[in-house]
């Protein structure tokens, strides 16, 4: 649904990025100065590639080989800003009516009251955007690029200007659209917990260059990216879906490819699919299950590979089922255990350590 | 309170400096925009020669005006036929004001215009607005306290215009004599300091009036924008 192919240069900056991606929510990574918001400001229309193709949802909106270059009025893509650019001088309602109003006919119409409905807008109608907090004015800017009628939503770091549970309360909304919209979104951000709770597909930026991509937990797996992404952690993210509840304990059983992870916090019904990342520091290695521990997660499976690493650390990939998850453990451990790719070996998770932030409804 | 004669000349010079503004406010709001967001060649000739009534002596001004827009003048010659005279009218007045005041407009609005976020304008097209109606949507309004500022200082130039006004329409009580012209011409005659000092109140007066209706439009659109 998203295929782009462009190549541009602004001084000394130059952005060559070629990516195709067909999943829900497609998100763009990197640090800051990386290209990634050049990226969907060229798939808006904001910044004329030298050469190169976007094509969103079966229309091309920019090929230079064919001369085409839509203007960003005629694109339909509903953009999200990162510090929501409301108009100062209209009323949310009005906000909300700028887009609305020049929605093409003939066209599926969204829905303005299911959308108010949907993000909480019912208060705000006639406040400016001056006396909205930081939430409520992201909240506001989504509802307005939904109402143009969009056929796709880009993102720009849309949580950047808010704090901790605001940032919570809009990832939740944006998984709301995806869900409920089934509209696909392209997401830009460089923080790694949005978008391993977000995305589906990942493209990593660097220096103006895609460095990889594909399915959000491949990339996540690849050690090889570590250096690129700063502080990019490594890890593993598990898709999994919520089998029981234990009201009691407060603690919920997910079944995944590979056997079963008992998570803490978790606010879902059984039958639910969700999203897990395990960071390979939080991941322990035995070579027999321990007797008695106070480990929830007892991982069995067989070591895939053993990172070079010189230093004290060293990262083991352990195959649980069809799954990889990663461990970072010492040398010396990896010597006293006698680890080596081909071994059965035990991969140790505490629950503590997979937290809410940790967990998304995918 | 004026006498007749001092009407006459209270609402000549008002007609006058009205009448410069309203000509020449949409054209500077359109000069502003293009200086303010967009580059090209000859953008910096442009520039210059915008601004070149506020550089020069106004009496150069009006003598071009007078060259240009006179009876015998090329652009005079061609406007006759249409029943568009200049010279010696209050029209003419009004053009020579409204060249004086042109760069003062400019540059407010200008101003204005470039400290509005851009990226407002691109989030208004990807909302499906074309350029024309993001700028009377969304450009215009947000620069409405600019636009009043430069309004003032334009309607002030307008209404002090003295040098181009009687270099290139002459000083004709009733036709283009406005305030400053009526008070030079009183300060001529012995025993006119009386009546000079009358029209300076009046002057005064209209300057203050402006001012705190300037300052009443710029607050209400501050407040508008503000709060709901």
């Amino acid at each position: 649904m998203l295929d782009v192919d462009i190549r541009l240069s602004r001084g000394r900056f130059g952005l060559e990025a070629s990516f195709a991606a067909d999943a829900p929510i497609v998100a763009l990574f990197g640090r800051s100065g990386s290209g990634k918001s050049t990226v969907v400001d060229a798939i808006a229309g904001l910044v004329r590639p030298a050469t190169g193709r976007i094509v969103v949802a079966g229309r091309t909106l920019f090929d230079t080989a064919r001369g085409i270059n839509l203007p960003p009025e005629q694109r339909r893509v509903g953009y999200v800003f990162q510090d929501g650019l409301l108009f100062p001088h209209l009323t949310v309602r009005a906000n909300l009516a700028y887009g609305a109003r020049l929605s093409v006919p003939g066209e599926p119409v969204v829905d303005r009251a299911r959308v108010i409905a949907l993000l909480g807008l019912e208060d705000l109608l006639e406040r400016r955007p001056a006396t909205l907090s930081g939430g409520e004015r992201q909240r506001v800017a989504i509802g307005r690029a939904l109402l143009a009628s969009p056929r796709v939503l880009l993102m720009d770091e849309p949580l950047a200007s808010l704090d901790g549970p605001r940032k919570a309360e809009i990832l939740s909304y944006v998984e709301l659209l995806r869900d409920e919209w089934r509209l696909p979104i392209v997401y830009v951000s460089h923080a790694i917990e949005e978008v391993t709770r977000l995305a589906d597909h990942l493209v990593l930026l660097a220096g103006g260059k895609v460095a990889a991509q594909g399915p959000m937990s491949e990339i996540m797996r690849r050690r090889d990216l570590a250096p690129l992404t700063g502080r990019f952690e490594a890890g593993s993210v598990i898709e999994a879906r919520v089998i029981a509840q234990d009201e009691a304990f407060g603690l919920a059983t997910l079944a995944f490819d590979g056997g079963r992870l008992v998570v803490p916090n978790v606010d879902a019904l059984p039958g639910e699919p969700i999203r897990v990342r395990i960071r390979a520091r939080d991941v322990a290695l035995a070579t027999q299950p321990p007797a008695r521990a106070s480990f929830q997660n007892v991982l069995a499976g067989t070591v895939r590979s053993i990172g070079a690493e010189f230093g004290a650390l060293v990262e083991v990939e352990v195959a649980v089922g069809g799954i990889t998850v990663v461990a970072r453990v010492t040398r010396k451990a990896v010597a006293d255990l006698g680890l080596e790719p081909g071994r059965a070996a035990y991969a140790l998770v505490k629950a503590v350590s997979i937290d809410r932030h940790a967990v998304g409804y995918a | 309170m004026p006498t007749a004669a001092e009407w006459e000349v209270l609402a000549l010079s008002l007609k006058v400096a009205l009448w410069a503004l309203a000509v020449s406010l949409p054209a500077a709001i359109a000069v502003a925009y293009v200086l303010a967001r967009h580059r090209f060649p000859g953008v910096t000739l442009f520039d210059a020669v915008v601004h070149l009534p506020l550089v020069l002596p106004p009496v150069v001004v009006g003598f071009a005006l007078l060259v240009l827009f006179g009876r015998n003048g090329p652009v005079g010659r061609l406007l006759e036929p249409l029943g568009i005279v200049f010279a010696f009218r209050w029209t003419g007045a009004a053009l020579a004001a409204s060249i004086m005041g042109f760069p003062l407009l400019v540059r407010a609005i200008r101003l204005a215009i470039e400290s509005l976020d851009p990226r407002l304008e691109r989030a208004a097209r990807t909302l499906g607005a074309g350029p024309w109606r993001v700028f009377f949507t969304v450009t215009l309004p947000l620069a409405v306290p600019g636009i009043v500022t430069g309004a003032l200082l334009g309607f002030a130039r307008c209404l002090g215009e003295f040098g181009a006004t009687i270099t290139f329409v002459s000083n004709i009580p009733g036709e283009t004599q406005t305030l400053p012209l009526a008070i030079y011409t009183a300060t001529q005659v012995p025993g006119g300091d009386a009546q000079a000092l009358r029209l300076a109140i009046f002057s005064v007066a209209i300057s203050l009036a402006a001012l705190a209706l300037s300052e009443w439009l710029v607050r209400r659109s501050r407040r508008a924008s503000l709060h709901a």
